[in-house]
């Protein structure tokens, strides 16, 4: 994925604002040419999940089409999602291979440990959804308004 | 069976799967019902038919189908009419968490 550090800074303070729950939201930017999803806004969305938020996120539908609708309006997509992982790594856990939809989407996680985000990963499913593949994360300078 | 009478609709496709739709983002397809647009979609680009059936020719539990507004789960699922001109949403819901099922071996 492409993206700017203040993006990343953003993901990171929705994931100490949700602690000790799990926040997420929506990545909205481009595709470019060779198919890395280039990200130049976020959506933050509220943790659907009925029980469990510690440990479990959901973003419905609706969630989607607001995300997408808001992508819309600055002429962007919806390229991926993020969330954390409070007091666990930065890694894609079992229940998120089982419940990831589509592949081709980037998939953000950051740790929040006691409150604090660390680690910041992006994956990218599998064609066959077997595993998460690690993507690497392009910094660029963020642009001037 | 087939009908000569057919109505044309637009499916939006959400922007992952664009690589299996030549890159567009709305495809005009003719059918009658939500299910008979899907089938005509995924025949047209087969590469679509993994992402939206399970192994069970089931759709996914993540993928949602509107038609305008309206998701079909709440109306008349798949078997749900087509009017002319109706705009058909492929639509994920996403959910996860760092949560691991312990398995027990029985």
């Amino acid at each position: 994925m492409e993206t700017t550090e203040s993006l990343l800074d953003a993901i990171r303070q929705h994931g100490a604002d949700a602690y000790p729950e799990e926040g997420c939201g929506f990545l909205l930017g481009t595709v470019t040419d060779d198919g890395t999803n280039r990200v130049t806004t976020l959506h933050r969305a509220a943790n659907r999940h009925a029980e469990n938020r510690q440990r479990r996120y959901a973003l419905t539908a609706d969630d989607y089409r607001d995300a997408d609708a808001a992508a819309q309006d600055q002429e962007l997509d919806v390229v991926g999602v993020y969330h954390s992982h409070p007091d666990h790594p930065a890694r894609p856990s079992e229940t998120d291979l089982e419940e990831a939809p589509f592949p081709g989407y980037t998939y953000v996680i950051v740790a929040v440990h006691d409150g604090t985000p660390e680690a910041l990963t992006a994956w990218i499913l599998a064609p066959d959804r077997s595993e998460f593949h690690r993507d690497e994360i392009d910094l660029h300078a963020p642009e001037t308004a | 069976m087939p009908t000569t009478d057919t109505t044309t609709v637009t499916v939006r496709i959400p922007t992952p799967l664009r690589s299996a739709t030549d890159g567009q983002s709305t495809v005009e397809v003719d059918a009658n019902t939500v299910d008979d647009a899907l089938r005509t979609l995924t025949d047209r680009y087969p590469d679509l038919a993994d992402n939206l059936y399970n192994e069970n020719d089931d759709l996914r539990q993540f993928v949602n189908i509107y038609v305008g507004d309206e998701d079909v789960r709440f109306g008349d699922g798949p078997e749900t009419a087509l009017e002319p001109n109706d705009e058909i949403s492929i639509v994920p819901s996403i959910a996860g968490g760092c949560f691991h099922r312990w398995r027990v071996n029985a």
